[in-house]
């Protein structure tokens, strides 16, 4: 049972030592230094304090699982009607990597209503097994029959890491999941690995973005992550069909659920920015709202898309779906142009994986040009008329 | 009704910086506020009180300092809560504190609703909610953006899906998520502060809970381990433009046909 103990006789500064502590779980009564539950056990103190002052101890041996038992690397098919969410090849390819370090298979689990016939296309990214659960129970999304479904698949199987994306269902589901099987679960990571000990690294933004943690579950399987879309890549599509189709039964009566579906009404389509290739971006160098409308025709010429940052949302000219970072959508175009943006890092998680980045700012020491690819030391009021105007003649010209 | 709103307590700012010389993480302990996705949940909790009567408890977690969000609950008008705050529950991942969540709700009392907000703005997991519903036996629907109706034996709520929304009846007692924007939050009213600011918060710790077991909790009881903390890497291609208004035009007009994107 791993805890810290205080030498308070080591203890050469205590106002130092309790400085140390970022979420100030050090605190000084009566002379004597103690940890409040404000404790993160991030061991700060005992790396930066006075040599001795504050001991990690860790006595009691944790139970051990038999990481042998545990084989293959499941992806949960995110879909709609059977309709496959995109970022479920996604995450086929990140588990074939990861499979492919420790020579285990990849299996994908289908849960809905008459999906079997939907299966096949799974077969075509490198899936070894497609578990499906076909029940016209299944046809929408409740949290409980899902859990019971996921908890059954997980207790025939036995895989040891489960990659769900992080959809609107996702987010629901795999917590659900965890917290049922008593297990580990990292939301939106960025980057996975995997030790040949079958451990999977899962690294994460943290603290609004600003830390990368580097997460494990060593001693619980299975190890679940969420991801959220086009954060990895998908694998080519083959045009061989490689693996196998298993079907799958569970008792009727073990799907119900407490919740009753009685309408779905569909929303009006609207292009998402995540689609888009072309993102514009508008930020606080804004100066009114009208001058939203350059930015519009912009990437309207370049076939993309406006987004912004989030004071402009709270200042209600742009809608919230546009707006880009941890509080907003996470978005991966293949060109991005920042316009006044001065890059929080909040902002930056949400799409420094473009491929690539052009900043404008007239700020010099505007924090995006530390993740821009092209820095573009200027005013955009300046700049972007005059681009348009010469996209305009371009055009006219060819 | 019985509401239960799950509250927490978070920086006021996440600015966080690592010391490049110490490699300490520096963030201003001080200032922290209620999570603002909480106001959300709290003030459904308001409107359903006006409407349907009941009362409306606050549970939240973490250091004997979160007391505060309490208060603040208390002036926007909850009539009761309790903090979860022991040593013992530090260092929990989300299994372990939506353990040590459920366990606290269940020694508060018996809910027909719980409502929580969508997710925290220091964790931003969005995953303590459906893990508390889990170990409490009860169904849970995340992303409500509307309370259609409220019945003796559930309520209909409308789901925000990508491209759909979805309403459905979800029996008592359940968990619902609720999603910024389902109701404008109000104000703490400073007539409430005052006449609340006597009201008793009792602080729960491991003693009061229902399962006593330490290895539940806590870092003992959290599956997931931090292994280290890195700062976020920083992307080295960088070309710097400089130069006139027709020069920077020009050069952002060749790369954007370089890309083909005219």
């Amino acid at each position: 049972m791993p805890r810290l103990e205080i030498h308070q006789e080591k203890i050469t500064d205590k106002k130092a030592l309790i400085d140390i502590c970022p979420f100030g779980a050090l605190e000084e009564k009566d002379g004597v230094v103690s940890i409040n539950a404000a404790c993160k056990m991030c061991r700060l103190c005992v790396k930066k304090g006075p040599a001795g002052a504050v001991e990690y101890v860790e006595d009691a041996v944790k139970p051990t699982i038999d990481k042998e038992k545990w084989r293959g690397i499941a992806v949960f098919v995110d879909h709609v009607d059977g309709d496959i969410h995109p970022v479920t090849y996604e995450l086929i390819g990140k588990a074939r990597e990861l499979a492919a370090v420790i020579h285990h298979p990849v299996y994908a689990l289908f849960m809905g209503n008459e999906i079997t016939g939907k299966c096949e296309e799974l077969l075509h990214y490198g899936i070894d097994k497609v578990f499906v659960y076909d029940d016209p129970q299944l046809a929408r999304f409740k949290i409980e029959s899902y859990t019971t479904v996921f908890e059954d698949f997980i207790n025939q199987n036995h895989p040891t890491a489960i990659l769900v994306g992080a959809t609107t269902v996702g987010r629901q589901l795999a917590p659900r999941v965890a917290a049922r099987m008593r297990t580990g679960l990292t939301a939106d990571c960025t980057v996975l690995e995997m030790d040949e000990n079958t451990d999977l690294g899962q690294i994460r933004p943290a603290f609004g973005g600003n830390i990368m943690a580097h997460i494990m579950t060593p001693n619980h399987r299975p190890q679940m992550a969420t991801v959220r879309y086009k954060v990895m890549n998908a694998p080519e599509r083959q045009a061989e069909k490689s693996g196998v189709i298993e079907p799958c039964q569970i008792a009727a009566d073990k799907l119900k659920a407490r919740v009753d579906v009685l309408d779905i009404v569909k929303k009006a389509q609207e292009q998402t920015i995540e689609a888009s290739d072309v993102l514009v971006v508008a930020g606080r160098g804004i100066k009114k709202q009208e001058d939203l409308q350059m930015l519009e025709e912009l990437a309207e010429l370049l076939g993309g898309q406006i987004a912004c940052t989030r004071p402009l949302v709270e200042a209600g000219w742009v809608d919230a779906k546009k707006q880009i970072g941890l509080s907003g959508r996470t978005v991966r175009p293949k060109l991005i142009i920042t316009c006044g943006v001065s890059g929080a890092i909040q902002f930056v998680a949400g799409m420094n994986h473009a491929d690539c980045i052009v900043a404008i700012n007239k700020d010099e020491k505007a924090p995006i040009f530390k993740t821009a690819h092209y820095c573009m030391y200027g005013d955009l009021y300046e700049v972007i008329p005059r681009l348009i105007e010469k996209i305009k003649a371009g055009k006219e010209a060819s | 009704m019985n509401i239960l709103v799950c509250i927490k307590q978070v920086p006021a700012s996440s600015k966080v910086e690592v010391d490049p010389i110490t490699g300490v993480l520096k963030r201003d302990g001080a200032d922290s506020k209620m999570n603002p996705y909480d106001l959300y949940a709290l003030e459904s909790a308001l409107r359903l009180r006006e409407v349907h009567g009941g009362t409306i408890s606050v549970i939240s977690m973490g250091p004997p300092q979160a007391k505060a969000v309490i208060r603040e609950a208390f002036a926007m008008g909850a009539d009761q809560g309790a903090l979860l705050s022991d040593r013992n529950f530090g260092g929990a991942d989300v299994l372990a504190t939506s353990y040590t969540i459920s366990q606290g709700i269940r020694k508060l009392g018996e809910f027909d609703l719980i409502l929580c907000g969508k997710q925290t703005t220091d964790g931003d997991t969005a995953q303590v909610g459906p893990e508390v519903s889990e170990y409490l036996d009860i169904p849970s629907v995340s992303n409500v953006i509307k309370i259609e109706k409220v019945e003796d034996d559930g309520i209909t709520v409308q789901m925000d899906l990508p491209n759909e929304l979805e309403i459905a009846k979800v029996y008592y007692p359940c968990l619902l998520s609720v999603d910024k924007d389902i109701f404008q939050p109000r104000l703490p009213s400073y007539v409430r502060k005052t006449e609340t600011k006597e009201r008793e918060i009792p602080i729960y710790t491991l003693e009061d809970m229902g399962d006593k077991n330490k290895t539940h909790y806590g870092l003992n009881g959290s599956p997931t381990q931090v292994k280290r903390i890195f700062p976020p890497a920083v992307n080295d291609h960088r070309e710097a433009w400089h130069g006139t208004a027709e020069e920077l035009t020009g050069k952002l007009y060749d790369k954007i046909s370089e890309l083909k994107f005219i």
